[in-house]
């Protein structure tokens, strides 16, 4: 579903070029739920900013069903890291926000937006504001609005870090449903190695100045997964130990004395 | 959210509508007992008492004159309303636009209006006009100022949203920056509301004719004192009432501002 081939992305900044991504190849299959990992400033962002056509890479190639990407598609869509909702539409109107600009039929949608609010248990809030909800149900709010847009692909800042730990696990775990209700391909950039491991099917962890592919992990635990006891506890804690040793590599830990 | 039991709604009127009653109860208490009892001559500061003496001498001709002064700074304040929120948006629209109009701008607010009144004068004469455009001239600066700013504060990640949904930029206008913009512009039409009453009254006291301003003139010729003061009280009720009724618009306008900025 989507191909990046030898990515590259450099900003210029104040004191020269900054490298921000190097030379990432990767596909993602469709219907594939793709963590990318990696500790701050390491370009987690940019590389989803390239596949959405937000940014255009300078250098390399980044194609989504075969098509390259040069600006934003309609089958491709964004949920922020903050919700981004615009505070005097009503959560109905602010999912249907998409429906609007790219010109489809209001009446039609609106439906699907009703059904989407009712499966993300926010059916009775459709009329509300958004300051009248919470964090994680204005985040839910802000994954109807990507959903309404019928996307092939789903791009996923840090969608839930904003949010407190019990709500991002709750959100997690009922993205984990949608993501198997819908099948969208899902590239979700998060820092949370226990996010990465209950979600994706493959953790891509990026060394950080310039980004690069450290590793590509596998996560092989059947779903659906949970953050409670189950019966792949093992394999959960192996996937995460593996996550951990690439993020937190040697050279920060402390150097043990030598005499 | 909050359950509005008998109690909670009376303090709400209370602290709504009693306390602003009391606060200028107090105010004219005051203001009577110091000419009172610093025994002040009417002539320099005449007593609530005399002012209300004179206004009843002749309330037919001050209501009216006040209905003047009125419709001066209403037309006036609606023009430079259009005006500014004409030129908030086209600047906003152009940079290259923004950057030629800016020192032009800043200039002529830069410039003292009464120094233009006996220009107007000699440009149009006597009657509505001069004043109307004495109103405009000074009432639509903030309102300019206030729509540039409120335009060019939308988030970043509402921006970024409209960018992911490849909107136009008169979609990402009309739908996100504009409607944004509103508490702010209601901030500069709040500052130009009184500004307006006081351009109709320099238009009126350089160039008097009727109007409240032209009253005040007239009075210091006639060494009428309590009269002057009538039509600065009658001034200032126009002034406070425009003030709510702005307040009034912006609450049905943008009931959610009040909600994101406590």
């Amino acid at each position: 579903m989507i191909t990046i081939d030898g990515a590259s992305q450099t900003f210029r900044g104040r004191s020269g070029p900054v490298e921000a991504l190097k030379d990432i190849s990767l596909t993602v299959g469709a219907g594939e739920f793709m963590a990318v990992i990696g500790r701050s400033g390491c370009g987690k962002s940019t590389l989803l900013r390239l596949i959405g056509g937000l940014l255009k890479p300078t250098g390399g190639r980044i194609a989504i069903a075969g098509d390259r990407v040069v600006t934003p598609r309609r089958d491709v869509a964004f949920v922020f890291q903050r919700p981004a909702l615009l505070p005097w539409r009503t959560v109905e109107d602010n999912v249907l926000l998409p429906v609007e600009i790219f010109k489809w039929r209001r009446p039609q949608h609106r439906e699907r937006a009703w059904q989407l609010l009712e499966m993300t248990g926010l059916g009775t809030f459709a009329k509300r504001l958004p300051h009248e909800l919470s964090g994680g149900m204005q985040q839910r709010v802000s994954l109807c609005r990507a959903l309404i847009q019928n996307p092939k692909v789903m791009l996923m800042d840090e969608p839930f870090s904003a949010l407190d730990a019990l709500t991002r696990e709750e959100l997690a775990v009922e993205l984990q449903r949608i993501h198997s209700e819908l099948g969208t391909t899902i590239v979700f950039v998060t820092h949370s190695i226990q996010e990465a491991v209950l979600l994706a099917d493959r953790v891509t962890v990026l060394s950080a100045r310039p980004g690069r592919i450290n590793k590509i992990v596998d996560v092989d635990i059947p779903r659906p997964r949970s953050f409670g006891l189950n019966a792949h506890l093992d394999q959960v804690a192996v996937a995460s130990a593996e996550l951990h040793q690439l993020l937190l590599t040697e050279q920060h830990l402390p150097t043990p004395p030598t005499d | 959210m909050t359950d509005f039991s008998s109690g909670t709604r009376l303090a709400r009127v209370w602290t709504n509508a009693g306390l602003p009653v009391l606060g200028v109860v107090i105010a004219v208490t005051l203001w009577w007992s110091l000419t009172v009892f610093l025994r002040i001559d009417p002539f320099y500061v005449p007593s609530p008492a005399d002012v209300v003496e004179s206004f009843l001498r002749t309330p037919r001709f001050l209501l009216q004159e006040t209905w003047i002064t009125s419709q001066r700074v209403l037309v006036g304040f609606c023009i430079a309303v259009a005006g500014g929120l004409t030129i908030a948006v086209v600047l906003a629209a152009s940079r290259t636009v923004e950057r030629m109009a800016m020192p032009i701008l800043a200039a002529v607010n830069a410039i003292p209006k009464v120094a233009l009144a006996p220009l107007l004068l000699v440009w149009m004469g006597f009657g509505d006009p001069p004043k109307i455009v004495m109103v405009v001239l000074v009432s639509f600066f903030p309102v300019v100022v206030s729509t540039m700013a409120g335009l060019s504060s939308t988030p970043a990640d509402l921006h970024e949203l409209a960018r992911s949904l490849s909107a136009s930029w008169w979609q990402t206008f009309v739908k996100v920056r504009l409607t944004w913009a509103l508490p702010q512009v209601f901030v500069g039409l709040k500052v130009a509301t009184p500004l307006a009453i006081i351009g109709a009254v320099i238009g009126e006291v350089v160039n008097p004719d009727h109007g409240l301003g032209s009253v005040i003139a007239g009075s210091g010729a006639s060494n009428d004192t309590p009269l002057a003061f009538a039509a600065l009280a009658l001034l200032a009720a126009i002034g406070v009432l425009f003030f709510y009724v702005m307040a009034g618009i912006e609450r049905l306008l943008v009931p959610w501002a009040r909600a994101i900025s406590s």
